[in-house]
């Protein structure tokens, strides 16, 4: 009889651990979220140092993942203290009114693969707009391993205000800002 | 208190048109160097930004041109009544003014490059960053760009000084013979075209 049961829970360990392979613990030390402005034609490069994430992605059933990002707009590395300093200002970011950027996904596709698109809502400056980004998904190391979501995507800064007034000549900065996501989410603890 | 100059032909051509295309576009960027450098931050500051590196490597490569012409084509001597400690001081101070004039947009390509802003020529052809981006380094460069433009702008006010000198007490042709429109004062200096009369008519 104790045999049996042993048995039992192995059994159910064993079930419970090929089916529990849901990433949901997110590693904001290992992720990173970096954007490419166009000034005069040069790329600069930049990124947010301060964001979260809260997901659950199982590879089994991609299109039930779930994404939400929040990310502190005064943590940006515009690519210079002149840049950062101006970048949090009224005519950016504003971020006395609007400390945070969100991203609520609404639908995740598979595109063959491990490529998948990730669809949402992105609010900037109280400004939501739907976009859309292809990504990558891979597991680190063997069983137990982290997952590793890359993608990027091109967004226009000005349908969310970001850059009005005398910035809204795009000939100085490009409209268009490439953002990249790094994301690594950790599998959920075992026991769950 | 005329001076009395056997030898004194012109520069040549080239030579004449790449000095002073230069130093009218040596003084533009020094005055928009030291302008934009003051601005608060919009659109406009870093259009002049651009401007200023594209004018500035187009000086760096009309001084590499200026160089190569320069190897193939020494000066006209200097007047032989000028005393030998001038001659050396003349010489010397045409070498540092070469050496700051490929030094001081070298400096600024650097900087550029460590301060993380790849200089794209006239926003189509991507220089190559020859430095990573360095925050302490690109400040470093700055302040050397600064302090060669500000000693090429010292020597700059020693070499106009002196050439007037030269036009206004010595009288002679030192300057004359860089000018783009000239009419050399010694006769003998013509003394390789057939008809000298004729053909140095002023042109102003
Ligand atoms: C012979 C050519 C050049 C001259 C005479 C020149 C002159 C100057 C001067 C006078 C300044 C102001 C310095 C200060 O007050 O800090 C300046 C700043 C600057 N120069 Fe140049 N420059 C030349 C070439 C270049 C080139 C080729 C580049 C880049 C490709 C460049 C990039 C810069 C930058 C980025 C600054 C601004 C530094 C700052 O305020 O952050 N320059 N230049």
């Amino acid at each position: 009889m104790n045999i049996r049961r042993l048995i039992l829970s192995a059994l159910l360990v064993a079930s419970g651990a090929t089916h529990a392979l849901e990433f949901t613990q997110f590693q904001a030390d290992k992720s990173t979220l970096q954007f490419v402005s166009k000034q005069m034609g040069v790329p600069v490069d930049g990124r947010f140092k301060k964001f979260s994430a809260a997901l659950a992605f199982d590879p089994a059933k991609p299109a039930a993942a779930t994404a939400r990002l929040e990310l502190d707009l005064a943590s940006v590395d515009a690519g210079s203290a002149d840049a950062d300093g101006e970048v949090v200002g009224k005519p950016w970011f504003n971020v006395k009114l609007f400390p945070t950027a969100t991203f609520v996904s609404t639908a995740i596709r598979p595109l063959g693969g491990d490529k998948f698109e990730l669809a949402g809502k992105l609010t900037i400056k109280g400004k939501t707009q739907d976009v859309s980004a292809p990504f990558s998904f891979r597991q680190e190391g063997g069983k137990g391993g982290n997952a590793v979501f890359d993608g990027a995507f091109v967004l226009k800064r000005l349908d969310f205000g970001v850059g009005d007034g005398i910035w809204s000549d795009v000939s100085a900065v490009a409209n268009e800002v490439q953002i990249k996501f790094h994301i690594v989410v950790a599998p959920t603890a075992a026991g769950k | 208190m005329h001076m009395t100059t056997t030898t004194n032909t012109p520069y040549s051509p080239p030579a004449i048109a790449l000095h002073w295309l230069m130093a009218f576009l040596l003084i533009g960027l020094f005055s928009l160097g030291l302008y934009m450098h003051e601005l608060p931050l919009s659109p406009d500051k870093l259009k002049l930004y651009s401007w200023h590196k594209w004018a500035g490597v187009t000086a760096f490569i009309l001084v590499l041109l200026r160089l190569l012409w320069r190897l193939g084509h020494r000066p006209p001597p200097l007047p032989a009544a000028m005393p030998g400690w001038q001659k050396a001081a003349s010489h010397g101070m045409h070498h540092l003014l070469y050496v700051l004039m490929v030094a001081i947009p070298l400096s600024g390509w650097l900087m550029s490059s460590a301060k993380g802003f790849q200089t794209v020529y006239f926003g189509v052809l991507p220089l190559p960053d020859l430095l990573g981006k360095d925050k302490e380094l690109g400040e470093l460069l700055q302040t050397v760009h600064k302090i060669l433009n500000l000693s090429l702008a010292a020597l700059v006010v020693a070499h106009v000084g002196a050439a007037l000198k030269h036009h206004l007490v010595d009288r002679d042709d030192v300057l004359s013979r860089m000018l783009p429109f000239r009419k050399l004062r010694q006769k003998n200096s013509l003394a390789r075209t057939p008809t000298p009369t004729q053909s140095r008519t002023p042109s102003r």
